[in-house]
């Protein structure tokens, strides 16, 4: 393992020299070639029996059943929810989230109906794989699930923990007569296509916007995740979003960062991203060094602006 | 006749130097609800004419954004090792597949209702990030964020986040794989055919 990021550590000093090798390493993704393999037959199974499933559904049913059956499945889900914002410490949302299943069981015909919606109890999105995270648990390497998709080393034991716990499989697990068995798997398959129909328009566009369809689910994977686990303020991208930095200056910076490490440091980058740290590369030092030449670097960067469009 | 010329003018420009007054939130607020409008009155849109709803969104939509700066920021570092023709080529095939890629999630927004968030920011900001949400039936609302930087004109939107996810990201990741791969050609070849790709199943 050592020999081999060695060599990829090599491969990235000789950036330009090494284009035969194929796919650049992410460090997020160690085991791309595995995961790709099941990405590929994830995707051949969507398109030969998946999807066609969802879009007939969507065909043959009328959009308010199909609201129907969300909120019926998100109202079992609720419970869990609520759960997880309790072990997350966070009580307030937790107290919502149960009133929501409170009054859409009741109120809402068992669920069907959204009224917790409008009478402003928020919807929110926990699962265990977030509470392991808050907690303090890393994602670990990236994982594609066999027919579930994209996931973590983290967020496939918070998944399994999920399955269990979800309400349909929870409270019918027990059941000892046989057609039971069958309606929660009816349940299950329902609740299946019914989530893969919502999520047509989203492939849909996935479809047309990727060059490379594996590496922008990855990336849109991770970014998602992380601001699910923020509950939607994530630490600002130190990149995209770093206010008050010249771009050119950052840049400039970056690039300079580049050459000392070859190319590894890259702020932004996936490693950063990962761990919520503050990047610190490799060789610090020399870093560091380079960095020490403040008035050069100014100079540069200032060159760089006025040259901006 | 002069006079007649000037009150052209006038009226011409009038609209540009109003521009520079809109605030970032009141310019995505007004120009997404003029073009979810038309949408919902287009029946051709609705129907699926790929080719209308490019049109409505290079003509409406389009003037707001800094392609220039989205491209180099999607290219990170390497933006810097690019030439000057190939840092066009580049913001040119990129522009045109999120313009497609855009009017493709436009037409399946079009029965949702969005929530504008207050703008946090300061007078002189130059920099901000305008808040939206995509409410939906049954599920959690779907955030949009873009992000803006006042140019000489006016304020230009470089990035787009849906459900934290930012558009430029998303691309780093990829373009980086991609230069690494095969160069900066490398990149510009994979966006032709990507684009060249869309257009045939366009046709179809």
């Amino acid at each position: 393992m050592i020999r081999c990021l060695a060599a990829l550590a090599a491969a990235a000093l000789l950036a330009s020299g090494c284009a035969t090798t194929g796919g650049a390493p992410d460090p997020r993704d160690p085991w791309e070639g595995g995961n790709r393999a099941i990405f590929e037959f994830n995707d051949g199974l969507d398109r030969a029996l998946i999807r066609p499933t969802a879009e007939a559904y969507r065909f043959v049913t009328p959009q308010i059943v199909r609201t129907g059956v969300t909120n019926f499945f998100g109202n079992l889900q609720d419970i869990w929810i609520g759960t997880n914002q309790l072990l997350q410490g966070k009580i307030e949302l937790w107290v919502n989230d149960w009133a929501r299943v409170l009054f859409n069981t009741t109120f809402g015909l068992g669920g069907v109906l959204d009224i917790a919606s409008e009478m402003r109890l928020e919807k929110h999105d926990e699962d265990f794989g977030q509470t392991l995270a808050v907690w303090g648990a890393p994602f670990g390497p990236y994982v594609v699930l066999p027919v579930f998709g994209p996931s973590s080393v983290r967020d496939t034991a918070g998944f399994a923990v999920d399955f269990y716990m979800y309400p349909t499989f929870w409270i019918l697990r027990n059941a000892r007569p046989e057609h039971w068995v069958s309606w929660r798997n009816s349940l299950a398959g329902l609740a299946f296509v019914n989530s893969r129909a919502n999520a047509l328009a989203v492939t849909d566009v996935l479809e047309q916007a990727a060059l490379d369809r594996y590496a922008y689910v990855r990336s849109a994977f991770f970014q998602r995740r992380l601001n699910q686990i923020y509950d939607g303020n994530p630490p600002p991208a130190p990149r995209s979003a770093a206010p008050g930095i010249p771009t050119k200056a950052a840049a400039q910076l970056l690039e300079l960062l580049d050459a000392v490490d070859g190319g590894r440091a890259d702020a932004g980058g996936p490693a950063s991203r990962e761990t919520f740290e503050p990047r610190v590369p490799m060789n610090y030092d020399a870093v560091l060094a380079a960095a020490n030449r403040p008035a050069q670097l100014v100079a540069k960067a200032g060159e760089a602006d006025r040259q901006e469009p | 006749m002069q006079r007649f010329l000037f009150a052209l003018a006038v009226l011409l420009f009038a609209p540009f130097a109003n521009a520079q007054e809109i605030a970032p939130d009141a310019l995505v607020k007004s120009v997404s609800q003029e073009v979810l409008e038309i949408i919902r009155k287009d029946r051709d849109i609705q129907s699926g004419n790929t080719r209308k709803t490019i049109d409505l969104v290079e003509t409406k939509v389009l003037p707001h954004f800094d392609f220039v700066r989205m491209t180099a920021l999607a290219m990170g570092p390497n933006w810097r090792r690019a030439t000057p023709d190939q840092q066009k080529v580049l913001t040119d095939q990129f522009r045109v597949l999120l313009v497609r890629t855009y009017s493709t999630a436009l037409s399946s927004y079009k029965n949702h209702t969005i929530d504008y968030k207050p703008l946090r920011a300061q007078p002189g900001d130059t920099d901000v990030v305008v808040k939206s949400e995509v409410k939906q039936p049954g599920q959690q609302a779907v955030t949009i964020d873009y992000s803006m930087e006042k140019t000489a004109a006016s304020w230009k939107v470089y990035d787009v986040a849906v459900g934290g996810v930012s558009l430029v990201t998303t691309y780093r990741d990829t373009f980086t794989n991609e230069v690494r791969q095969g160069g900066i050609d490398g990149l510009i070849k994979s966006l032709n055919e990507k684009n060249r790709q869309l257009e045939t199943a366009e046709k179809k």
